[in-house]
């Protein structure tokens, strides 16, 4: 079968990838600028045809955790909110992740602190890979920079979070989710059996059977020598998926000056840069993080050597340019560049920033 | 071939349906395509615009400085975007909505009377079609079959009736679309 392309939104193309993969449960509660997900999935009615659940909460807190039980009996369950929904969703986020559990999550960011505004942001940077709920957990990061992404990383999230046993989360904004672009969508594969998830997840919370013991789901632990132990597990793993999962993409770098580094929608603005830096003879490159954590720091930090300055470009007041900034650890200026609150930079703000704050 | 384009006005005016249509027939033609819409409360009475890329290579960023061609529909649309329109480029408005002349002399400035044509055809549903008309007249960037494949593709299964009534009006848009 040939491939099909399709046209359309960001939001569209999780729910039908999602669908696609063969995911067992959505949960979620709307929100702009993300309620397409659900609205789709809704229009869809995947229950019929694959027999998923999609399933409209009574809020955010009540979503994450039916994501919670879901994932303790080994399905594939995700959900999906903006900002101030995912705000909401962390201490369940915290729980799934201390109980070492797989499930995928979408934040379509919008403007912030507080509701804000209903505009695309990059301001929960910080909320997802330095935390957002308690403790010490880790959220393998994966930042779309296109409606075929948004459709790849469903599966992708997903994968890694079984691998690791750890939430997934893509962090897409308003742009990533509301624009519409060509996209190819997977191939459909089937949902799991009973079967398959028993041998696949057998620490599932499935009805115990006479010849084993229960299977316990949980993130607490009252005795903290026990307690370490975990946490000292999960930093192993947290070890395990720096050392393997790092992905990124450089973009014109080879030869490059200067470095942009962006995530998300800034990469694609970013990209426009380049371009028009080039025009006028300005080596510039785009390095574009597509895995906030782990973070290319390695990749990063190789740059140091290389370029003559480095602006982190962001639609928030200064997040990843910290990363950068640790990776390059004073090797190279780099500063940075962003917009407040839903104000969406232009291509051209950006040429002047990089002059004025790096050339 | 690379089309950098802004439609703006008020919101229910079938500003991004238009948007989304010359995508659809962008996708249709084979071309790299991006729609990005300026979305929220301006869906609710104020000001609504959307930016449509048609491009034969992979399309960088979703978000513009300046335009090739600029369609605008109301003033404040006007005074927004006719300083952003690129030397050389496009400015398309329906009369009935402007005050005022165009003071740019750098830039091809054509005017549409949709309104006054749908008023005529006793039909305000054609408006945004009697507009895509008058942008393919000038600019002729996909063909007519495609419009009606692209159509098809973005109108749910029951609207595919009305399919003939938007050909006549991109017809009549064509005609009445006229250089200032």
């Amino acid at each position: 079968m040939s491939e099909e392309i399709k046209l359309m939104k960001g939001n569209e193309a999780i729910a039908y990838a999602a669908i696609r993969y063969g995911t067992d449960g959505y949960f979620g509660y709307p929100i702009t600028p993300q309620s397409e997900i659900m609205e789709t999935l809704m229009a869809e009615r995947p229950w019929d045809t694959i027999g998923m659940v999609v399933l409209q909460a009574e809020s955010e807190v009540a979503a994450i955790n039916m994501v919670y039980g879901g994932a303790g009996s080994g399905k594939r369950v995700m959900t999906s909110s903006s900002s101030p929904g995912i705000s909401l969703k962390l201490e369940g986020i915290s729980y799934i992740a201390g109980a070492e559990l797989p499930c995928l999550i979408v934040n379509v960011m919008r403007g912030g602190p507080g509701l804000g505004t209903i505009q695309p942001s990059q301001a929960d940077y910080f909320q997802t890979v330095k935390g957002g709920g308690h403790g010490d957990y880790r959220l393998i990061t994966l930042a779309p920079h296109s409606v075929q992404e948004m459709a790849d990383f469903v599966a992708l999230g997903f994968d890694l979070a079984f691998k690791y046993s750890n939430p997934a989360i893509i962090l897409a904004d308003g742009i990533i989710g509301q624009m519409m672009e060509k996209v190819v969508l997977p191939p459909y594969r089937p949902r799991k059996t009973e079967a398959e998830i028993r041998e696949e997840s057998p620490w599932a919370a499935q009805g115990k059977p006479k010849d084993r013991k229960p299977n316990i789901i949980t993130s607490l632990e009252l005795d903290p020598e026990i307690m370490e132990q975990n946490n000292i597990r999960f930093q192993a793993k947290y070890q395990r998926i720096e050392e393997a999962e790092v992905r990124y993409e450089e973009f014109h770098c080879e030869d490059a000056d200067y470095l942009l580094v962006a995530f998300g929608s800034s990469a694609r603005i970013c990209q426009k840069v380049v371009e028009l830096a080039r025009e006028e003879g300005l080596k510039v490159g785009l390095f574009r993080p597509i895995t906030l954590w782990p973070f290319p720091k390695k990749a990063i930090a190789d740059y140091a050597d290389k370029v003559k300055g480095m602006l982190s470009v962001e639609l928030n007041a200064g997040q990843m340019v910290e990363d950068v900034r640790l990776a390059v650890n004073g090797k190279v200026k780099v500063e940075h560049f962003g917009r407040l609150g839903g104000v969406v930079f232009t291509p051209d703000e950006i040429l002047v920033a990089l002059k004025e704050k790096i050339l | 071939m690379k089309q950098e384009i802004i439609i703006a006005g008020f919101g229910g005016q079938g500003v991004l349906s238009m948007g989304k249509i010359l995508a659809y027939s962008g996708l249709m033609e084979g071309k790299e395509v991006s729609w990005m819409p300026s979305y929220g409360p301006e869906q609710r009475g104020g000001t609504a615009n959307v930016t449509v890329i048609l491009s034969d290579d992979p399309i960088s960023s979703p978000i513009l400085n300046s335009y090739d061609i600029a369609i605008v529909l109301n003033q404040p649309s006007m005074d927004k975007f006719a300083s952003k329109v690129k030397p050389g480029g496009i400015l398309i408005y329906d009369g009935y909505g402007i005050h005022g002349e165009v003071k740019r002399k750098d830039i091809h400035v054509y005017r549409v009377d949709a309104m006054d044509a749908c008023a005529e055809m006793e039909n305000d549903k054609a408006f945004n079609m009697l507009i895509l008309g008058g942008l393919l007249k000038i600019v002729p960037m996909v063909k007519i079959e495609n419009v009606l494949l692209g159509l098809k593709k973005s109108l749910p299964e029951r609207h595919h009736k009305l399919i003939p009534m938007n050909e006549a009006a991109i017809k009549k848009g064509m005609e009445i679309i006229k250089e200032v």
